[in-house]
């Protein structure tokens, strides 16, 4: 291969676009034109990005962090033939050890692939599961993903199996597949980075759910926030539909199934999903009570799968190799891969696709490194806002679901929040309380003022000038915010309200000392309001 | 401009977009999307265009558009500047970005500077959480953002403008 015609992968994920690849790409472009530059998604390894890679016959070589005033030194050296010159080397990509001590199922092509390109969806295996799911009747379709045991990716751990044959024996004429594409969880990134980097996967587990329960119309419930997202599903859709992929005859089956993007506006409650169907309907975003289930009476009123992105992106797989393939990884009743992701202050944040069953310490040291401050890592919150927070006596807890519920905990969508020892655990459980007050789609008592009331009891407690200062007090103030979760957690419709409490008393629990007034930090916190 | 020209205006780019957006199943949250992309907020003279066109009342129109913090009802200045306020970006030193950012621009959350050019919003998560703090800059994401940074993408926003006064 001549060197000018070099074929050289820039990520156009939004993490890899948020440190500037679009510049570095530029920059490649401009100083040799004839490199063929593909805009491939991120393969997780953020702490590199930029990071880019040139095709070689032995594999692609990965260099980066790569800024656009490297782009002449690179050019300058043995970087287009692979070489090692260059201070950025970071050798073949798939042997660089974060990356090749994953087991990558459901982000296997993440990052590998031009995420837009059908051609390298085939090439890659795609569109395998499809086929099969096409020859399949409902009922066999349905019964491989409860072989598989995959249990939904969004939180609540349901059993996707299970839900899928709610909808399938729902009689009626119109059923909807919904993504559930909200991803509001701090910490997380999985759904965006599969969205950008591999969205016919996405698109290939919709119409094979669809497929399984009868339905022909699916909507991908998109957050706001993902603009990068959104164009690339909007370009993957508008191709699909092009080779007959969606559409009124599925690969020349004669079956149907049509998908459109639609935008939420900023709410994260609209990730619990009546809230969300309420909004895909074009309403406020006011949780439904449950009875009935979406499965049942969903969106306008008919049976509704909704199911998180990576439930969906998993289907594939499960049809392409059979459910007893897919279930042979993971632990317990935690079947299958997570793509864990590590965010915060760690120094190696990404995404880590791993079996159910490691311990979060593999995960925070021989992944994450540590922490990014170089500070002793103090704390971290797992599963989104609604998350505990867990001190180092926990960490060696192996990150399945039941595990996690018996330290009153949940692995969540598998977000990891890391923070150094300059935390303090009562601003954060206050936050989660404000967080709850700005969240609350405002139906339940306990959630909307309790979460209010939360914010004041944390301040009495934190604060000493507002009380004699007496302990006796300060006892009373954290008898009444330990009252105060217990009533949200009994009197709320919805997890919102329903776990907010759980940071908070996790906090509480484990780092009592964070709520003494004179705990660093404290006193700086008052007044400090978010508006 | 005249007012009659600016509703007459105002009309035929709503018509246009609740047109285009009617036969969709849902289709209140898509035309307030693109009413709001087109003019920069939702002005309170086309909930009872909407409201009328989709058999609504205005009060469930104006209920949706205040429901979603994306939504606004008033114009926003020429660039909009999201700081990311969610866990994530705490842990690695948001809170003191947020101030810094506030005093640097001289305005708070839902205001807009003095000259016109910056609207500051708060935002939950930006899905950049392994590259803490980010902000959103209209539709660019940034990570690991500095003060320093902050004056880099500030001044590149800005040069524009700037230069064809
Ligand atoms: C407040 C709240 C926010 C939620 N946010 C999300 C979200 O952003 N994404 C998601 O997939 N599920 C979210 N969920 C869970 C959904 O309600 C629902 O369980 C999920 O979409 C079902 O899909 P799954 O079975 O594939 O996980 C949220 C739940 C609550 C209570
Ligand atoms: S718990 Fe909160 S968010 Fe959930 S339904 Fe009640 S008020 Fe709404
Ligand atoms: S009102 Fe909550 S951010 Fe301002
Ligand atoms: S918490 Fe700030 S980007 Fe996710």
């Amino acid at each position: 291969m001549s060197t000018n015609t070099a074929t050289v992968y820039i990520p156009r994920d939004t993490t890899a676009l948020s440190l500037g690849a679009d510049k570095v790409a530029a920059q490649l472009q401009n100083q040799q034109p004839n490199i063929n530059i593909v805009r491939n998604g991120s393969r997780g390894l953020f702490w590199l990005e930029p990071m880019i890679e040139v095709a070689t016959p032995k594999g692609r070589v990965a260099y980066g962090p790569v800024q656009p005033e490297d782009v002449e030194s690179l050019l300058a050296s043995d970087f287009l033939q692979g070489g090692s010159s260059h201070p950025l080397y970071l050798g073949l990509t798939e042997q660089i050890p974060y990356l090749a001590q994953q087991q990558r199922v459901t982000f296997a092509r993440v990052g590998v692939t031009d995420p837009v390109s059908l051609n390298d969806y085939r090439a890659h295996g795609g569109l395998v599961g499809l086929e099969k799911a096409l020859a399949l009747q409902a009922q066999a379709i349905v019964d491989e993903v409860k072989t598989s045991g995959l249990r939904g990716r969004g939180g609540a751990a349901f059993p996707t199996g299970i839900k899928w044959q709610t909808v399938l024996d729902a009689p009626s004429d119109k059923k909807y597949i919904v993504c559930n594409a909200d991803e509001g969880d701090s910490g997380t990134f999985a759904d965006r980075m599969l969205m950008e980097g591999d969205p016919y996967c996405l698109i290939e587990g919709m119409i094979i759910a669809g497929l399984a329960v009868g339905a022909d119309q699916g909507y991908i419930y998109l957050r706001e926030e993902y603009p990068v997202a959104h164009a690339i599903l909007n370009e993957a859709i508008a191709c699909a539909e092009q080779a007959n992929i969606l559409g009124d005859n599925i690969l020349g089956s004669g079956k149907r199934f049509n998908l459109q993007v639609r935008l939420g506006a900023g709410a994260y409650i609209c990730g619990e999903e009546t809230s969300l169907l309420e909004s895909l309907e074009g309403k406020r975003g006011m949780v439904r009570a449950k009875p009935p289930l979406p499965a049942i009476v969903g969106l306008f009123g008919q049976p509704t799968i909704v199911n998180n992105v990576i439930s969906l992106a998993s289907v594939p797989d499960i049809l392409a190799k059979g459910g007893e393939h897919y279930q042979e990884f993971g632990t317990g009743r935690s079947r299958g891969t997570l793509p864990f992701q590590l965010a915060g202050n760690i120094k190696q944040g990404g995404l880590v696709e791993l079996a159910f069953g490691a311990s979060l310490k593999t995960l925070l040291q021989d992944f994450g490194g540590g922490t990014r401050s170089g500070k002793p890592m103090r704390a971290v919150q797992i599963g989104g806002p609604l998350g505990a927070y867990l001190p180092e006596e926990l960490w060696d807890t192996p990150l399945d679901y039941e595990a996690f519920m018996a330290i009153g905990a949940g692995v969540g969508h598998g977000g990891i929040v890391a923070f150094d020892d300059s935390v303090n655990l009562s601003q954060q459980a206050r936050f989660s309380m404000e967080f709850c007050t700005i969240e609350s789609c405002g139906k339940c008592t306990p959630c909307r003022i309790g979460s209010t009331r939360g914010v004041e009891v944390i301040d009495r407690i934190t604060n000493d000038e507002q009380r004699s200062g007496s302990l006796e007090e300060r006892e009373k103030q954290i008898e009444l915010l330990e009252e105060l979760c217990d009533t949200m957690v009994h009197g709320s419709l919805c997890a919102m309200g329903g776990m907010t409490p759980i940071p908070v008393t996790s906090a509480l629990k484990h780092f009592p000392q964070d709520f003494l007034p004179n705990a660093a930090g404290n006193k700086a916190a008052q007044g400090a309001d978010h508006a | 401009m005249t007012t009659t020209a600016d509703s007459s205006t105002l009309a035929a780019t709503l018509n246009s977009i609740i047109a285009e957006h009617q036969g969709l199943e849902g289709p209140l949250l898509p035309i307030l999307h693109a009413t709001q992309k087109a003019l920069g907020y939702i002005p309170s003279e086309a909930v009872p265009v909407i409201a009328q066109q989709l058999q609504l009342t205005k009060a469930e129109v104006h209920g949706v558009i205040s429901f979603y913090h994306f939504f606004r009802s008033h114009p926003a200045g020429n660039n909009t500047i999201q700081i990311c306020r969610a866990e994530s970006c705490q842990s690695m030193g948001s809170r003191e970005l947020e101030a810094n950012i506030k005093q640097r621009l001289k305005t708070d959350y839902h205001q807009t500077t003095a000259d016109g050019e910056i609207t500051l919003e708060p935002v939950y998560c930006l899905g950049n959480c392994a590259c803490s703090p980010a902000i959103r800059v209209n539709d660019d994401i940034h990570g690991r953002v500095t003060m320093d940074k902050f004056e880099h993408i500030l001044d590149e926003l800005l040069t524009v403008a700037v230069e064809l006064k």
